[in-house]
């Protein structure tokens, strides 16, 4: 690669590799020597450049070469995932965990059971792909088959995303500013389309609208939370989504997951809400350590799953009431045959 | 004898994150000890030792950590050899940005967090550049975006290195890290080891303690800034 890359110009060198240019920005001198050849430039840096680099040369080529080795090798095409396989191992007190259960792209599972069951560690367990070296002993197989173990490593090829309760941003960066940044570290190519279309789909999970040149950092627990759904549904590398909960407040959960799973994710998602729970294809229960049962989701659960987002809207509604400085005196008849 | 040097920003996690570490290879009966070398104090030596692990502290004052480190590093490999530890961990409070402990043949971790922000992988030096694995804490407190945005620059910064996300609360991704450190090289001593960046060769008077200011104070190494 050397051989091909020392004698170009540097300028050659950004034009037909553009994200060379962030490896060169903490280098000094680029204006000057857009014209001298890669090997020039890197002969020519000072002594005491390096220095205050912290580099030596030959690291600082070498880094370089490394630097765009792995950049190109962002751009392969990964092997898609079409499901993953979980082989039980052995819950906590060291007995059998009798399961084979393979989940495909595009399904939802919900995680359910106690503080300290082992919810997490399932998670954790399905982010390492383990093989039998956790302290559960499972398996996590990938297409049916034993993965490529670089993958643990490997920060393009990530398995899992995660959204976390967490709702903050911590970037001093606009809604817009944010996106494109999260799009170029993925070395696309068409940033700004990829960007508005994010914005307007977290618009749409969003209860309240807000505009690209909004701060990330004002946005409303709703608006980031739909903002993260839709960043991670287009720009996020990962085929598995885990999330932990997703509360109500101000987003469309219905279609924040739909947009995940459209894009033939895999969700896994612990919770404890039943509107959530029944969203899902299945969900898993886990005891001591151990995935207990699995449990489709029934036809009569999903029936009662509409009634249950009507009474979930109705609570809404009654919400909205005390926000807007309203009384609560009538309390619609479904909820009050329930109490 | 493992030995492992581990360096990173003040408070981006160091501890918290060795700690969870060293618990995963506790269980499998591991005997691992640290010597955290820091400037001026540090309580780090009884977190350390309130989990049952071997912990001495080295303060370098008025000098720079790291050059500090160099010249007691030696030492310490054998203070544990000494105290039959397995494995030696040294934890180094990166305060100069310049110099880092990373020795070459010898397993160099840096860690960073992911409140720094994503322009400081670009400026950190030698202890995240020349870095085997790098371990990005506190991803629990941003989104996940932030997160891929964050691995990717550090990625960039040292792109040979393994990275690793771990959260120095919850320990997530600390048993995973514990795996690699079981195949750090063994070092039996030091003599004739490099570090893996020379540190800078003169320090100016204000390294060595120096305090007042004006023209007749600054000797050694100075450098002026143009202002004109
Ligand atoms: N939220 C969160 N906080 C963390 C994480 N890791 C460490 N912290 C917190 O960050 C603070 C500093 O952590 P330390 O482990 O003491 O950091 P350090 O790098 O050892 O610090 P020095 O040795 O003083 O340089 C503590 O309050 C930790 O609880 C993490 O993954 N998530
Ligand atoms: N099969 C198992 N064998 C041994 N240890 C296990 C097993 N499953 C889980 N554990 C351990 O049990 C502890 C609690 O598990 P975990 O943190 O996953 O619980 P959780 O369900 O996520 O709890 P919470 O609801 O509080 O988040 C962890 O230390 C985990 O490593
Ligand atoms: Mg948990
Ligand atoms: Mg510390
Ligand atoms: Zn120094
Ligand atoms: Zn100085």
């Amino acid at each position: 690669m050397w051989d091909h890359l020392s004698v170009m110009t540097v300028k050659q060198l950004f034009t037909s590799y553009p994200y060379a240019t962030d490896f060169f920005s903490s280098l000094p001198n680029l204006q000057q020597s857009e014209e001298s050849s890669v090997a020039a430039y890197f002969a020519a840096i000072e002594e005491d450049t390096l220095q205050d680099l912290g580099i030596g040369r030959q690291e600082l080529l070498d880094q370089f070469l490394s630097f765009m080795l792995q950049m190109e090798k962002l751009k392969e095409d990964k092997v898609k995932i079409e499901s993953i396989t979980i082989i039980g191992g052995r819950d906590k007190q060291g007995k059998v965990e009798d399961i084979e259960l393979t989940i495909h792209a595009g399904e939802i599972v919900c995680i359910v059971g106690p503080t300290g069951s082992g919810k997490s560690r399932l998670l954790a367990d399905i982010e390492w792909v383990a093989q039998h070296d956790t302290p559960t002993n499972r398996k996590i197989l990938i297409n049916g088959q034993l993965p490529d173990m670089r993958c643990r490593f490997s920060v393009e090829h990530k398995l899992v995303a995660q959204l976390s309760q967490n709702m903050n941003f911590i970037m001093d960066l606009s809604v817009e500013e944010f996106v494109s940044m999260h799009a170029e570290s993925r070395m696309l190519e068409n940033i700004e389309e990829v960007t508005s279309h994010i914005i307007a789909k977290a618009n749409e999970l969003a209860g309240e609208q807000f505009n690209p040149d909004t701060p990330v950092t004002s946005l409303s627990g709703g608006q980031s939370r739909a903002l993260m759904i839709a960043d991670t549904a287009y720009l996020s590398s990962s085929p598995i989504v885990l999330i932990d909960e997703i509360e109500n407040a101000g987003i469309d959960r219905q279609n924040a997951l739909r947009l995940l799973i459209d894009k033939q994710k895999i969700v896994l998602m612990a919770t404890h809400d039943p509107i959530l729970a029944l969203m899902g294809d299945k969900r898993i229960v886990i005891k001591n350590g151990g995935i207990s049962k699995v449990i489709e989701t029934s036809e009569k659960e999903r029936e009662n799953l509409i009634l249950l987002t009507q009474i979930d809207r109705k609570m809404l509604a009654i919400r909205e009431v005390l926000r807007s400085g309203g009384r609560i005196n009538e309390i619609p008849v479904e909820l009050e045959e329930i109490i | 004898m493992q030995l492992i040097t581990v360096a990173g920003p003040p408070s981006a996690g160091k501890t918290s994150v060795m700690l969870k570490i060293i618990e995963t290879l506790q269980e499998e009966t591991l005997k691992v000890g640290v010597i955290k070398f820091d400037c001026l104090s540090t309580q780090d030596q009884i977190l350390y030792q309130k989990k049952g692990i071997e912990a001495k502290i080295g303060l370098s004052g008025n000098l720079c950590p790291d050059h500090f480190f160099v010249s007691n590093v030696q030492d310490c490999l054998t203070w544990s050899q000494k105290n039959n530890l397995d494995m030696l961990i040294t934890e180094s409070a990166g305060l100069c940005n310049r110099c880092s402990p990373h020795i070459r043949d010898v397993m160099a971790v840096c860690v960073i967090d992911n409140l720094s922000g994503v322009n400081t992988p670009r400026k950190v030096g030698p202890m995240l550049k020349l870095a085997d694995i790098v371990i990005i804490t506190k991803g629990d407190i941003v989104s996940q975006a932030e997160r891929e945005v964050f691995a990717f620059r550090v990625k960039q910064a040292n792109p040979s290195a393994i990275i690793v996300h771990v959260n120095g609360i919850t320990g997530q991704g600390a048993r995973e890290v514990g795996q690699l450190f079981k195949g750090a090289q063994g070092v039996d001593s030091l003599t004739d080891y490099h570090l893996r960046f020379s540190m800078p060769a003169a320090t100016c008077s204000y390294c060595l303690g120096q305090t007042r200011i004006g023209q007749n104070f600054q000797m050694g190494n100075v450098r002026k800034m143009d202002l004109s």
